[in-house]
């Protein structure tokens, strides 16, 4: 005997809070006042985003000594991402960026809304900014060519 | 000045479809007709309830459906004093581990009617159904077990359920 298979959604959801911790509250608390905050390391270098912790000394950093790197920067890679899923920044292809910002040595992970054909490595790209910002992630709504 | 942010929100979903095996999909169409359908192992000669493919002791198939009554015994319980998410029940409540009659096996069902200090282990307890029309392919058809007017099971009975 055939019958009809048995199917059904199964959406399984995790809505947790994280604490974020000195210093990424402080970067995100930046990115809301439309500051891009970074680190400059034990070695000179400015790290952007700032880790929690200096990768040459082990000490903890402390976030009331970050600096401001610039909103403008420069690809250093990229990947074209042609099949957007849900909770992407946007939803028609887009590119997926490593962004070293002005006056930072370490690149940043974002959305890059350009063109495909438009896009290459060494091209000069600027945060545009998220209308309303909470102090998250999303206060950068992506970069955009400069 | 706003506050600093200390906290944030990071929101997972996962979206899947569920295609259920040989042995759910009997229990779910047994379910959605109102019925309880267990399988017995051919080797150990336990009945599974809800069904399963396979006997886990034994590493035998199953083949043998077995129905079940709508009456069974707590074996164990839990009693939950924190909610969690989409749970709308009142606090405490007891979810019991019930070893319905002609099984070997517990299913988690909410327990209804029964204070949190009155619950033991061995309560007679009924399957309660929600209304015909809303039946489905589930387990939440059954909205809760009840207190049967019956004596204690002896723990003979469901010892090795627990």
């Amino acid at each position: 005997m055939s019958e009809e298979v048995l199917s059904a959604p199964h959406i399984m959801e995790f809505p947790y809070t994280r604490s974020t911790g000195p210093v990424v509250g402080a970067f995100l608390t930046g990115l809301r006042d439309q500051k891009v905050l970074g680190y400059q390391a034990s070695d000179g270098r400015v790290m952007c985003p700032p880790p929690e912790f200096d990768a040459g000394t082990n000490a903890p950093v402390d976030a009331a000594g970050l600096v401001e790197v610039g909103a403008e920067g420069v690809v250093t890679s990229w990947s074209w991402n042609p099949v957007p899923r849900d909770g992407n920044p946007f939803d028609r292809p887009f590119a997926w960026a490593l962004v070293k910002l002005d006056g930072a040595d370490s690149s940043i992970l974002h959305a890059l809304d350009a063109d495909r054909g438009a896009i290459s490595t060494g091209m000069r790209v600027k945060v545009r900014w998220a209308e309303e910002r909470v102090g998250f992630i999303n206060d950068i709504a992506c970069f955009e060519p400069a | 000045m706003s506050e600093p942010i200390t906290g944030i929100t990071t929101p997972i979903r996962m979206e899947y479809r569920y295609t259920p095996g040989t042995a759910t999909s009997l229990f779910l169409r047994a379910m959605k007709e109102g019925r309880f359908e267990g399988r017995r192992c051919p080797s150990c000669q336990k009945v599974y309830f809800p069904p399963r493919g396979g006997c886990s002791m034994c590493g035998v198939e199953f083949a043998e459906s077995v129905p079940l009554k709508n009456t069974g015994t707590i074996a164990t319980y839990t009693v939950v004093n924190v909610n969690f998410a989409n749970r709308t029940v009142d606090l405490p409540y007891v979810v019991a581990e019930v070893k319905f009659d002609g099984a070997d096996v517990t299913t988690s069902l909410l327990l209804k009617g029964v204070g949190v200090d009155e619950v033991r282990q061995g309560m007679r307890v009924e399957a309660k159904w929600i209304p015909e029309d809303e039946w489905d392919f589930s387990l939440a058809n059954i909205s809760h077990v009840e207190a049967l007017d019956e004596p204690d099971a002896p723990l003979e009975s469901y010892k090795d359920a627990i």
